[in-house]
């Protein structure tokens, strides 16, 4: 397994934000944490990814217990991508994308031509080569989303995280970036909004409410009408397609 | 966009930049030498710097020698020093704040050293130069403990950090008016006045000696930790997420700048606009990169202090204008040329 977490508990106060969750993802799946708001994805992916620790249980990445690998070596096999990052600063594209060569980087060593090699690659595969010296506040929304793509290739991870990477986007844009990460050779999970794109580009799904697992399994398998009405309380047709990973959802107005 | 854009030109603009900021440098403490009341020739000025130095036994009247050696050029190069630690702790504090406005006063430190010099200059706890520093330095650290300590150790995110740091002033600032208003007569709110707009007037070679030390072992830190602070580009979490330890170079970073202000503000007081201003102006020069930016933030910070200095001493005649007034007045129209210039192009 390339992730796998066993009975997650995380919360703040006394509210429990995460309730005793378990999962596995296989080497070079994409799954897809939907689940409506407050049901807890952002958090469950922040403690996947090492960005929070759990009150108990434990998560194991490429075999190792993230909590007791160190910050920099997890994020040389690990990137987050947050939905929606932004910076005041006055950065160019090849500047944000740099970063991502920082957990690989000591205190000391120069720029080395491996690392402009990934960083080049990195640009390349999100199709941004000919942004590289633009300013990072001048790139659209659909831009930036890219570039936080390469940021996190350039950290060379094996696994990717993405955090709602479609919010704000328009469907073209988010089409692209989710067939982007489908495509990738890495395992990703990815906290989605919207049903229909968790139904076109992710192998697995993940069901959250209120913390727990509700579900988890192919998008076919997952998203029926009744869960949709239980978790999601909408009213919807779910449409299998003529070919396997086209199972369109049509919500009804009442 | 910055001019240093380009890794491979940026890295020998980078160099041309320093190397063209220390013979600026340089020619600025000389002019800092020379000039004054009692004015000295740049001749004369070399010369009782490398007597100084012990290089030479040049035949020069010895109360030049004095004034150049004993009082300006330690001026001088207090100044330089005192201008490179604050544009250096602005630029870590807008990093690490995610702030445009942070400055090195922002985490209270200021108002905690004035009221430990007030302590000292009304209340007449101690006596003397050094118990003024003494105290100004313990009202610096007793200010950054209590910011250290609202801010859960700086772990709790910039915004709780810079509230942390607003309460620590005004309650510290509050003390000194409290203590002015009650205490103090006419004369000493005078002094505490001009002490509160910085003054170089009095600094010595052990001074000197202090702070090139603290400068440049801060500085020496945070270039070690630069990686570090170019990760928070896009917040605590991104950089968590690029393998930051984000709590520890925190407090790190924030103890050394809280270190650097404190030992500056006890010797020459608060020298308010560099620590804003210079790292604005150095980023947009070298980028924003921190490897860059704060040799350039030092190089720029020092100066600009040692020339506000000589401004400070010949603006008006027979009297010196405190540093602070200086900074502001002759750093405005600077800055608003950059801001001008760097405004956003829609």
């Amino acid at each position: 397994m390339s992730i796998s977490a066993h009975n997650l508990v995380w919360g703040v106060r006394h509210k429990t934000i995460v309730a005793d969750v378990s999962l596995s993802v296989a080497p070079g799946e994409t799954l897809g944490l939907i689940g409506p708001n407050g049901s807890g994805k952002s958090s469950l992916l922040r403690l996947l990814a090492g960005l929070k620790q759990p009150l108990s249980g434990r998560v194991e990445i490429l075999g190792q217990d993230i909590a007791r690998v160190p910050r920099r070596t997890l994020a040389r096999q690990v990137a987050f991508v947050q939905q929606n990052a932004a910076t005041d600063t006055n950065v160019s594209v090849r500047d944000v994308v740099r970063l991502g060569r920082t957990p690989h980087r000591s205190a000391l060593s120069g720029w080395s031509a491996a690392d402009e090699a990934v960083v080049s690659a990195a640009l390349e595969r999100v199709d941004m080569t000919g942004h590289r010296a633009q300013a990072w506040q001048t790139l659209s929304g659909g831009e930036r989303q890219r570039v936080h793509i390469a940021r996190a290739l350039a950290q060379s991870p094996q696994v990717m995280f993405l955090d709602e990477p479609t919010n704000h986007l328009d469907i073209h844009h988010q089409i692209e970036i989710l067939r982007m990460v489908r495509d990738l050779d890495l395992t990703s999970i990815v906290a989605l909004h919207d049903l229909n794109l968790a139904a076109m580009f992710c192998d697995r799904i993940v069901v959250l409410k209120a913390g727990a697992v509700v579900d988890c399994g192919t998008p076919d398998a997952v998203l029926t009408e009744t869960l949709l009405r239980d978790v999601f309380r909408v009213n919807a047709e779910v449409c299998a397609g003529p070919i396997p990973c086209q199972t369109h959802i049509r919500f009804k107005a009442a | 966009m910055s001019i240093a854009d380009d890794k491979e030109a940026g890295a020998g603009w980078l160099a041309i930049f320093l190397g063209l900021a220390l013979i600026v440098l340089a020619v600025a403490v000389a002019l800092a030498a020379a000039i004054g009341d009692y004015s000295i020739g740049v001749g004369t000025v070399f010369l009782a710097v490398t007597n100084g130095l012990g290089l030479t036994a040049a035949d020069i009247p010895p109360i030049e020698q004095s004034v150049v050696w004993d009082l300006r050029l330690s001026r001088a190069l207090v100044a330089a020093l005192a201008g490179a630690g604050l544009a250096i702790c602005g630029a870590i504090l807008q990093a690490l704040l995610r702030n445009a406005l942070a400055e090195p006063f922002v985490l209270g430190v200021s108002a905690g050293a004035s009221t430990g010099a007030v302590a000292v200059i009304v209340l007449g706890i101690g006596a003397g130069s050094v118990s003024l520093s003494m105290g100004a330095f313990a009202g610096a650290f007793a200010a950054f403990a209590m910011v250290a300590l609202l801010s859960n150790g700086a772990t709790s995110g910039p915004n709780h950090t810079i509230l942390a740091g607003v309460a620590a002033s005004q309650l510290f600032n509050a003390l000194t008016s409290y203590i002015v208003t009650t205490s103090g007569n006419a004369q000493q709110a005078r002094d505490v006045m001009f002490w509160l707009l910085g003054s170089f007037g009095g600094v010595r070679w052990p001074d000197f000696q202090l702070l090139v030390v603290v400068v440049f072992v801060g500085l020496a830190i945070c270039l070690l930790m630069s990686r570090s602070l170019d990760a928070f580009t896009f917040g605590d979490e991104d950089a968590a997420a690029l393998g930051v330890p984000v709590a520890r170079i925190r407090l790190i970073l924030f103890g050394v700048t809280a270190m650097i202000t404190a030992t500056i503000v006890s010797m020459v007081g608060t020298i308010g606009f560099v620590g804003l201003v210079v790292p604005h102006a150095a980023r947009y020069v070298v980028g924003p990169m921190h490897l860059r930016l704060l040799p350039a933030c030092a190089a720029v910070g020092a100066i600009f202090l040692v020339l506000a200095d000589i401004a400070s001493r010949v603006v008006a005649e027979q009297q010196t204008i405190p540093i602070g007034v200086v900074t502001a007045m002759v750093g405005v129209p600077f800055f608003a040329i950059i801001l001008y210039r760097a405004r956003p192009q829609q």
